[in-house]
């Protein structure tokens, strides 16, 4: 994974609240079997027409926007179907945060394995971004995740919490796997009191 | 294990939690034992991949259980599948299987169908298991007093080559339902009527426990469709207890424990309620008697509102950002302000989904459908959640009635719910589906998607419009 430390890029403001995986990355393009090349499809109903053409209101189509690297979005971010495809949309495209006031569950985990930082702010921080994101052109964040700070450098800084074993696993890019793995013994003696049972052995004999 | 000791009382949660601890590392995440984990076609591949790409294996495949369900057709099985990408994903599924000694239940199985469906029917699914599955619908298990929850296709490797899951332990919620739902109310409009109220993240970080008397009198299949729609609250995982229903309901299927070790796994079943006293992070109130049948008018499950009520006014929204999804939803939905649910026309209508597509669903559908034709502007079809299922209905003559009424009778599989097979809608089509999520474009793009129960579905198709299921004359 890619170790995330510290981040400066241009902000582009959703201004949506409940955003689904539905909706960042459309089922039609679930089919790969790849984890790459989702970028292209990344809020595709909303970035494209009906026949392929790129629409003409949605923000990720301004070109004043076209290099940015932070989203910000309102509550809820993320929200409905499990699939990790839309954490790799937004990664393949180039986006290294996404800001709102909360996330779904599963999407803030499936971020967190693919080093897409999830920043948590508050409604007011939030709606100061967005505004700012919206009336400055190319307004830049910076987010470092050491000293667990926003700041635009014009005046707006903020704090935001993680729990410490993401943060760390994310400053080191860390393959949790690898982590597991090391309570082997432990593993191993849970699966030694619990065995399979009978029943379930029999799935295999059909 | 924390199963003996003098302990402050527990929550079924944490007592299932507790049970499947296999370390507490300082400063870190617990690591969860996963005794079930269920695979199907999407959100597997990359992680086979990935276990490939560093050189690991599956830690149990014993204990992982694979199907097709969610881009198959569910046209007649013996016809190729058209779509070369679908086709694609599912021989990568079948290769990753044989090569990693996964058991499937593949396309051409008797026992093939939803994931969701067929693990409880199978009897693979039971009480105080902890059941992880790369779907956010793995909620639909909790019904049976196991912890299961949805995970990402990293996670999916996570658990492939180690069987566990580090997790962060979420907060508690019951969710008290008092009193009885009125006939023709159901376990969705429970769902749909407590996301109403909390709204799609209300129950965000929390793992739900769903318990009184109205949830004691629902069946195992109502007790699945309200816990597969703890997620659309945000939930993490939804839970009910085990009881004699519970009970009842596993005994005799295919993988379930018999003999000896039945009479131990009830035993320890039994001890799986919350203890007296146990303390949740936050309580809700629901008067069971006070639901209707309720009919989605937006685009999320939380956007909803009786059926004898009418689309609400825009000044009705005290946040200013919720009235903004309001108006884009109706926009979307092309639906005006103080539209009564009645009037609103549909042009399909889906009878299926891992919410509600079990024997139990398809019987209500049929009883409404009976004698009865669907309406000639109305498209509707029914898709069985599994070849058992299919099996059943025909055995007891449903098919027949929904055949002679007008509706088509499909194979096994997530269809419509969320369109990665050819069941979708076009652009503008309206739909009632008994599905689970009415997203933009989820059921197709431009489609809208109102949800509700099978029978106000059923009762709509014939109608040809939303119709109190209250009001209905049965035949």
């Amino acid at each position: 994974m890619q170790p995330f430390r510290k981040h400066t890029g241009v902000v582009v403001p959703l201004d949506k609240v409940n955003v689904d995986t539905d909706q960042i990355i459309p089922k039609q393009f679930l089919k790969r079997i790849e984890r790459t090349g989702f970028g292209e499809f990344l809020f595709y109903d909303w970035r494209f027409s009906g026949d392929g053409k790129k629409t003409g209101d949605f923000i990720l189509n301004a070109p004043r926007y076209a290099k940015a690297s932070i989203l910000v979005a309102g509550k809820n971010f993320g929200c409905g179907s499990s699939r990790e495809h839309a954490v790799w949309a937004l990664a393949d495209y180039g986006f290294r945060v996404v800001i709102a006031t909360s996330f779904a569950d599963i999407f803030a985990n499936n971020s967190l394995k693919n080093g897409l930082l999830t920043v948590r702010l508050g409604e007011e921080q939030v709606a100061e971004i967005t505004r700012r994101s919206k009336e400055i052109e190319g307004y830049q964040l910076t987010i470092d995740l050491e000293t667990l700070r926003v700041e635009d450098g014009r005046g707006l800084a903020a704090a935001f919490a993680m729990d410490e074993f993401s943060r760390h696993c994310l400053l080191n890019g860390l393959d949790d796997i690898g982590l597991t793995l090391q309570h082997e013994a432990e593993i191993a003696a849970y699966e030694a009191k619990h065995p399979v049972r009978g029943a379930m052995k029999a799935i295999l004999a059909g | 294990m924390g199963e003996t000791g003098n302990m402050s009382p527990r929550t079924l949660f944490e007592k299932v939690w507790d049970a499947h601890v296999v370390a507490a590392p300082e400063g870190q995440s617990a690591l969860l034992y996963i005794d079930l984990h269920l695979v199907h076609e999407v959100t597997s591949p990359q992680a086979f991949d990935g276990l490939r790409v560093s050189g690991r294996t599956v830690r149990q495949p014993l204990r992982t259980v694979a199907t097709v369900d969610h881009n198959i057709p569910t046209t007649p099985r013996g016809l190729p599948i058209a779509d070369a990408i679908a086709a694609k994903q599912i021989e990568a599924l079948q290769k990753n299987c044989q090569e990693f000694g996964v058991p499937l239940f593949d396309m051409d199985s008797a026992e093939q169908g939803i994931v969701h469906v067929i693990g409880p029917e199978l009897g693979i699914t039971l009480p105080g298991m902890t059941i992880v599955c790369g779907d956010s619908h793995t909620s639909t298990h909790g019904a049976f007093g196991s912890l299961a929850f949805g995970i990402g296709t990293s996670e999916v490797e996570h658990v492939l080559a180690t069987q566990c899951l580090p997790q962060k332990k979420p907060k508690t919620m019951q969710i008290h339902i008092s009193g009885k739902l009125a006939e023709g109310v159901t376990a969705k409009d429970l769902a749909l009527g407590i996301i109403g109220r909390i709204g799609t993240d209300g129950a965000t970080g929390y793992v739900i426990e769903y318990a009184g008397d109205a949830v004691r009198a629902l069946s195992m299949e109502a007790r699945m469709t309200l816990c597969n729609m703890s997620i659309e609250a945000g939930a993490r995982a939804g839970l009910i207890a085990p009881d004699e229903t519970t009970f009842e309901y596993v005994r005799g299927r295919r993988f379930a424990p018999e003999g000896k070790d039945w009479e131990e796994a009830v035993a320890y079943w039994r001890t799986l309620a919350s203890d007296p006293g146990a303390r949740f992070d936050r309580v809700i109130e629901i008067d069971a008697a006070a639901l209707a049948p309720f009919v989605t008018w937006g685009t999320n499950p939380g956007m909803v509102v009786a059926v004898n009520a009418r689309v609400p006014e825009l000044k009705s929204f005290a946040q200013e950002a919720d009235r903004r999804a309001a108006e884009q939803a109706l926009a979307y939905m092309g639906l005006d302000p103080g539209t009564p649910i009645e009037a609103i026309a549909v042009d399909r209508v889906f009878i299926g989904s891992c919410t509600n597509s079990r024997i139990e669903d398809l019987r209500a559908a049929a009883r409404v459908a009976k004698g009865q034709h669907v309406n000639p502007k109305v498209r509707a079809m029914v898709v069985p959640g599994s070849q058992a299922i299919k099996r059943a209905a025909e055995q007891e003559g449903l098919h027949r009635i929904f055949l002679d009424a007008g509706f088509e009778w499909r194979e096994s599989g997530c269809s419509m719910c969320l369109g990665m097979n050819p069941d979708i809608l076009q652009p503008g089509e309206r739909c009632a589906s008994t599905s689970n999520r009415n997203f933009e474009g989820r059921q197709g793009r431009g489609g809208r998607t109102h949800l509700v129960s099978p029978m106000m579905a059923a009762a709509a198709a014939i109608a040809g419009h939303f119709t109190d299921i209250r009001d209905w004359r049965f035949q």
